[in-house]
């Protein structure tokens, strides 16, 4: 995508995403956001580990920092959610999950990298499919595949008149659609944003170089709207880490619940 | 599904919504292996911390608590001392004071015992002068009696026995008429 001074403005689209390969290993193309997946793994890892190794009774910034963030999904997520009885079991995979999303979403705004991995579908379904069967098999232990079933589909506190039409919504809701909503809503608020970050600021630079002094003066305002936008994004990116993790850390423990 | 994008330049651009399938698989292997390790080297770790600071204030405050237990007892401790102290040493004045008094007192019987060994002691000396100066009197004054009445009567009166019993005959009597006895002494 190059912008040449005589072509039209070239808006933004899905092609966006597509980048090309950085290198080839056989026929498969290694991209950008696979390289992320990576980096950002090792840098979670290397972080907490770096964090969480010293074992220091008083803590010091490094080790603070490093209980802090996981306290934050410990207590602030798991068990308030799941509750002080289960949740140490669910700990590792939402705190892993957490700040792997975290630092994947922040790629979008870091400098150099400045792509979301999760912007491309395919990395959000595999951890929504992966949620989805978690949440489940949770369940199903707990309760047993039919009992599960009837945990999630039939409302309790309904008069039995209205369950032919609750008990299909209610499995809808509760056993279709929430791996679905989960993937969407943190895929498509990453590819949104990142459109509108390119957009403004391709944009900004077609207008300055094409549009003579109406562009001059447009062009840098579209860039501080992408500065700006660049901050909503930063918070967008952490909500919608939290809001995935979160919505994990209930569905699991709606699945454990003794009774609605 | 290029349908919806066929406005788009090239229409053979990828719909956004299907996913590569390489993508899906290697985010759960990453996600996956980011897992592992952190379940393995991190979480515990981070528990364990947890769990000893917790033990170390608890501890640390169950320390404090048999501290001052301890110091309330030893303050107690040294309060009843105190008081004993305090009793011992009202006792022993009492006792002090109570002994000095009877020093005191026997001093002064024994003082009194010796002034009054002291005067008799005096007493019995002139009794026993004023006995001998009463013999020497009495034989000085015979003498010189005698003497003198021999010179007055001419006669003398050497003989012994009856000098004797004259002189003993006039103080008899000089000792039983009242004047005389005064004028003996």
């Amino acid at each position: 995508m190059t912008f040449a001074s005589s072509e039209s403005f070239h808006a933004p689209g899905p092609a966006t995403f597509e980048l090309p390969p950085v290198f080839e290993i056989g026929s498969v193309g290694v991209t950008k956001p696979m390289l992320q997946l990576f980096l950002a793994a090792a840098l979670v890892f290397a972080f907490f580990y770096a964090a969480s190794a010293k074992r220091a009774m008083v803590p010091g910034k490094l080790q603070y920092a490093g209980e802090a963030a996981y306290g934050f999904v410990r207590n602030g997520l798991a068990r308030d959610l799941i509750g002080s009885r289960d949740f140490m079991r669910f700990v590792p995979y939402l705190f892993a999950l957490f700040f792997f999303i975290l630092l994947n979403n922040f790629f979008g705004s870091i400098p150099m990298i400045n792509f979301p991995t999760f912007s491309r579908a395919g990395m959000v379904y595999g951890l929504a499919a992966l949620s989805w069967i978690i949440y489940n098999a949770v369940g199903i232990r707990k309760h047993g595949f039919v009992g599960y079933l009837k945990h999630q589909s039939v409302p309790h506190g309904v008069s039995p008149v209205l369950y032919p039409l609750l008990i299909p919504l209610e499995f809808l809701s509760n056993i279709i659609v929430r791996p679905v909503t989960l993937a969407l809503r943190l895929f498509a608020n990453l590819f949104a944003g990142h459109i509108l970050l390119v957009l403004f600021s391709t944009g900004g630079l077609y207008l300055l170089q094409n549009e003579g002094v109406i562009g001059a003066v447009a062009g840098p305002v579209a860039w501080v709207l992408a500065i700006l936008v660049s901050f909503l994004e930063l918070l967008v990116q952490f909500l919608q880490a939290y809001v995935f993790v979160l919505l994990n850390a209930m569905y699991i423990s709606g699945a454990l619940a003794d009774e609605h | 599904m290029n349908l919806i994008f066929l406005a788009e330049e090239g229409a053979e651009e990828h719909n956004p919504l299907i996913p590569e399938w390489i993508e899906v698989v290697l985010a759960l292997v990453v996600f996956a292996l980011l897992f592992l390790a952190l379940k393995k080297f991190v979480v515990p770790n981070f528990e364990k911390t947890f769990a000893e600071r917790t033990t170390a204030i608890e501890g640390g405050l169950k320390a404090a608590e048999t501290k001052q237990a301890e110091a309330d007892a030893k303050l107690a401790e040294l309060d009843r001392q105190l008081s004993e102290a305090r009793h011992e040493a009202a006792r022993i004045r009492e006792e002090a004071r109570e002994q000095g008094a009877a020093i005191i007192a026997e001093m002064r019987e024994q003082a009194q015992a010796e002034a009054n060994r002291i005067v008799d002691h005096g007493k019995a000396q002139i009794e026993a002068e004023r006995q001998q100066a009463v013999a020497s009197l009495r034989t000085e004054v015979g003498t010189l009696a005698t003497s003198l009445a021999g010179r007055i009567v001419g006669e003398s009166l050497d003989d012994e026995a009856r000098q004797r019993r004259v002189v003993e005959r006039f103080l008899d009597e000089l000792e039983s008429s009242p004047n005389g006895s005064g004028a003996a002494r």
